[in-house]
């Protein structure tokens, strides 16, 4: 143990930034939220108001990786381009 | 003009973050950052917001992040904001940076706000950001001096005999140059706030109402529109203060102006789980109508500092 502990330079407290730092959060997901390109018109309203910075400004494209889906991107969408559809596998 | 597609498009919250679904501190911390750009010091107090940030050795806060204790917000602005002049004197940074303390209620009506008073009648430099949950969320949703009249929490099983206490007011009170309320539903007005606060030298005090689904017991796809209703009930009132002036915002002002019906506070209170208990009793209706009081209290008390509603 002595050895291993005397390898280590120094022992730092500081967290780097990343994301996933919770990992795939994706894999919280009981609903998943799916675009209906043909209903979209890009307003923008679902990119300011996802709270995990899931949604591609450009293109309002959900990164599946880390969206949680907690829904509030379909709540909000003012022309329900937005469904939550139920995961089928866990 | 300030417009959705306006806002910068760079993330420095970033997805994948400990925090719940629908998590209004997460989403706060995702616009702040948009208005005040990557030159920010974050102090973070124990809260929520000491979990969301995700777990060592990694982080979701893509800006320097000191973690701090409880009651300590406004002295390690303090600190902070000293430390920055003294390493621009000696010509080690060009620009100092932005100093944000985000701090649950808790940490601010209760705990926090004798360091906050001191730092703010030291003129100290920096943004107080209150998210405002109404409870102590981060040990298992306890009462406050923010959680509303008639709100169950774990330690007010039965409702909240007492109203909040209106912190936003006494932060006017101290004579800082710039007070304002933030919601999630309005969120060009929040970004704009956050602009002004970051372009004003001296103490800002900024507060969020901040629905946490899991605490208040609604639907993580809600957090937004219980925002709004909070906003449209009056039950968060959107003004800013600055030059000894107060000026309602977004739906408040045309709520006071006359333009939009305040909507019910039952409608409000029905949107959540956490007024059941009191409701579903025969002082429940009391209780309603307390707050619907309250709201009218408040509105009158702004309005006092309103030189044209005078
Ligand atoms: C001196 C001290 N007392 C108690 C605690 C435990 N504690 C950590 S977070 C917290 C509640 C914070 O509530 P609030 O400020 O409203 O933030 P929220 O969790 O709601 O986001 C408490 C009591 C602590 N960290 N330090
Ligand atoms: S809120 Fe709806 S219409 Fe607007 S950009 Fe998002 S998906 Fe498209
Ligand atoms: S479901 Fe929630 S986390 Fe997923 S994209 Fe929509 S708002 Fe973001
Ligand atoms: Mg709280």
């Amino acid at each position: 143990m002595a050895d291993d502990i005397e390898s280590i330079e120094y022992v730092t407290s500081l967290s780097r930034p990343a994301k996933g730092c919770a990992g795939n959060t994706g894999e919280w997901r009981v609903f998943k939220p799916v675009k209906d390109d043909s209903k979209c018109n890009n307003c923008l309203i679902c990119w300011i108001y996802c709270p995990e910075a899931c949604i591609s400004k450009e293109g309002i494209n959900i990164d599946y990786q880390y969206c949680k889906g907690c829904g509030m991107c379909a709540e909000e969408c003012p022309t329900k381009a937005i469904e939550m559809i139920k995961e089928d596998k866990f | 003009m300030v417009t959705l597609k306006s806002l910068p498009e760079e993330e420095l919250f970033l997805a994948g973050s400990t925090a719940c679904h629908g998590c209004p501190s997460s989403l706060a911390l995702r616009i702040a950052f948009k208005a005040l750009g990557s030159n920010v010091l974050l102090i973070v107090v124990a809260s929520c917001t000491s979990v969301l940030q995700g777990s060592y050795p990694f982080s979701a806060i893509n800006v320097p992040l000191l973690n701090m204790a409880f009651a300590t917000g406004g002295a390690s602005a303090s600190g902070a904001v000293a430390g920055y002049k003294a390493l621009k004197k000696r010509g080690e940074i060009e620009e100092e940076p932005t100093v944000l303390v985000w701090a649950g209620d808790g940490g601010t009506y209760d705990i926090g706000i004798q360091s906050l008073s001191g730092a703010a009648e030291r003129e100290t430099n920096f943004i107080y950001f209150c998210y405002n949950n109404e409870m102590y969320s981060n040990t298992g949703t306890q009462r406050s001096g923010a959680t509303p009249l008639g709100a169950w929490t774990t330690t007010t099983p039965a409702g909240k005999p007492q109203h909040r206490k209106d912190i936003a007011q006494i932060m006017i009170a101290h004579g800082i140059p710039y007070v304002a309320t933030v919601s999630l539903a309005y969120p060009l007005d929040f970004f704009q706030k956050m602009q002004k606060a970051k372009s004003i030298v001296g103490t800002k005090y900024i507060e969020l109402l901040a629905p946490c689904p899991p605490g208040w017991k609604f639907p993580s796809s809600k957090t937004i529109e219980v925002s709004r209703l909070a906003v449209q009930s009056g039950m968060w009132l959107l003004y800013e203060h600055e030059n000894g002036e107060t000026r309602f915002t977004a739906a408040t002002k045309k709520i006071i102006e006359g333009k939009v019906r305040k909507r019910p506070v039952k409608e409000y209170l029905d949107m959540q789980g956490r007024f059941k208990p009191v409701l579903e009793k025969p002082e429940g209706k009391e209780a309603e109508e307390l707050l619907e009081r309250k709201v009218t209290e408040s509105i009158k008390r702004l309005k006092g500092w309103v030189p044209e509603y005078i």
